[in-house]
């Protein structure tokens, strides 16, 4: 055996033995992604392999704690893609507008940003106080952080980019307040979000949803993976429904492809037929 | 007479290719001289802004023999094909030979990386796979050269003084001891040499 393969099989073991002690469950991730989270992680615990990490790694929930947020890689950011923002605000709103009230869920939400460039828009397109938005990821720690709506402010010339290009009509400094190097965003965009852990490698489904975005999730997923957060997202999404997948992502290929149409080629964004 | 200048070449099952600032004429040079029929898969980042849409991989493939394509999560990869790392997403290689993509951090300051891209075809591939630093203003890469030749892989360098920008081929060989380092317009002849000692299948054609 190669060292590298020696390598793999350490992961293989380490990642069965976080199943088994923690319940987190990562075997079913792709491989070449998390083998690199997990060796910086490793670079950085001081440890020398993953064998000598692992009889740590079971016993110290701590230690394990800093595992997870070395799987999990949250980076995300507001009106990322502003093409697909702006799809959302022309293609998908005049639908969602028909419904007296609406039911979002944003699966894999990272910090939250996602969730409140979609509540912007919302409410820019009048439709506050008509939807609720489900906002999930398996990182608790990082779901505070979402939660608390509070972003550095080195960011927000980025974002204001971003939302203009997304077609945003208000100023996007309405947005939120600068208090030092952060920018806190303004308590109307929170009114109707929940947000709350969620395992799409475990948990069940959300009933009943108008529309259902888990974007750069589950390129991290091995197929089999993929296929059960694909039914999951399914199963939640009424009839008429939009599932938003990241801009590399497609359904083509997927047994659920049938039931779906690209509103706009490239868009990724589906919309479930009826019956 | 080419086949004798390189007697042990194992056998190469992959290029990767890191290239930045100068990127487009490069690549123009690089892969247009390639045949339709170049015998192992090509895998190229470009450094190239998170919006630039997927405009490159179509102006490479109307330009070149080779086909070219964006890379996409689960794109087997096969021989004969150019797979460009896709704007604001890493390219990875799994261990089933089958493309990935990733929306990690940028990594060297930059995303796609091509540091990612060496390191992890370098596990892959092996001994089998020649990386190659082309033109660029940064040391994007120098990490990844470091891989390919650890895994025994053969590494190419831009000569720095042929390169238009030449800050990413110096980086690379202040990192490694090149197995090449030569001018653009001389590299199609010697992937084509290296790629006919490889397969046997083959015609050392181009004496
Ligand atoms: C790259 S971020 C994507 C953020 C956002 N959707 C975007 O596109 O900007 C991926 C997120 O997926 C979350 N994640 C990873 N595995 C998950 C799982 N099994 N269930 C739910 N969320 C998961 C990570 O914690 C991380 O926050």
């Amino acid at each position: 055996m190669t060292p590298v393969e020696v390598e793999d099989v350490e992961i293989r073991l380490l990642l069965e033995g976080v199943q088994q002690v923690y319940g987190y469950d990562f075997r079913d991730y792709a491989a070449a992604s998390i083998k690199r989270r997990l060796t910086q992680w490793l670079a950085e615990s001081g440890f020398d392999t993953f064998s000598q990490a692992q009889s740590r790694l079971l016993r110290d929930p701590e230690l394990f704690f800093s595992l997870l947020q070395g799987i999990t890689v949250n980076v995300t950011e507001m009106f990322r893609d502003p093409s697909f923002f702006k799809a959302l605000r022309e293609q998908v709103v005049p639908f969602l507008k028909t419904y007296p009230f609406v039911k979002i869920w944003h699966a894999g939400c990272a910090s939250g940003e996602e969730a409140y460039s979609m509540a912007i828009l919302l409410n820019e397109e009048g439709m506050a106080g008509r939807y609720r938005m489900y906002a999930t990821d398996i990182d608790e720690a990082v779901l505070q952080k979402a939660a608390a709506g509070v972003m550095p402010m080195a960011e927000m010339q980025k974002y204001t980019r971003n939302y203009q290009k997304a077609g945003g009509k208000a100023s996007f400094a309405d947005y939120y307040t600068a208090r030092y190097d952060r920018a806190i965003l303004s308590a109307d965009l929170k009114q109707s979000i929940v947000f709350a852990p969620h395992n799409l490698a475990a948990d069940a489904e959300f009933g009943e949803m108008n529309m259902v975005l888990c974007r750069n999730v589950m390129i991290y997923f091995k197929p089999a993976l993929k296929e059960r957060c694909l039914d999951l997202f399914d199963n939640s999404l009424l009839s008429g429904g939009f599932l938003c997948l990241g801009l590399k992502e497609t359904l083509e290929k997927r047994k659920m492809s049938a039931r779906y149409d690209e509103l706009v080629a490239g868009t990724r964004i589906y919309r479930k037929r009826y019956g | 007479m080419a086949e004798q200048t390189i007697p042990q070449t194992p056998n190469l099952r992959a290029v990767a290719i890191g290239v930045s600032s100068g990127g487009v004429r490069a690549l123009k040079i690089l892969l247009g001289a390639l045949p339709e029929d170049f015998p192992l898969p090509v895998l190229v980042v470009q450094h190239i802004s998170p919006e630039a849409g997927n405009g490159m991989a179509r102006l490479l493939d109307n330009y070149c023999a080779i086909r070219v394509k964006e890379a996409d999560e689960q794109d087997e990869v096969r021989p004969a094909t150019v797979y460009l790392a896709p704007p604001n997403y890493h390219l990875l290689v799994e261990r089933e030979g089958r493309l990935a993509l990733s929306a990690d951090p940028p990594v060297s300051f930059a995303r796609p990386s091509v540091d990612v891209l060496f390191e992890s075809a370098a596990e892959v591939f092996g001994a089998g796979l020649v990386g190659i630093v082309l033109t660029g203003a940064n040391f994007d890469g120098a990490a990844g050269v470091r891989a390919i030749k650890a895994h025994g892989g053969l590494v190419i360098v831009q000569d720095p003084a042929d390169a238009e920008t030449p800050q990413m081929p110096a980086a690379a060989l202040a990192a490694v001891k090149a197995d090449h380092v030569l001018a653009l317009a001389a590299m199609p002849a010697l992937l084509r040499r290296l790629a006919a000692a490889t397969a046997p299948r083959a015609e050392a054609a181009d004496a």
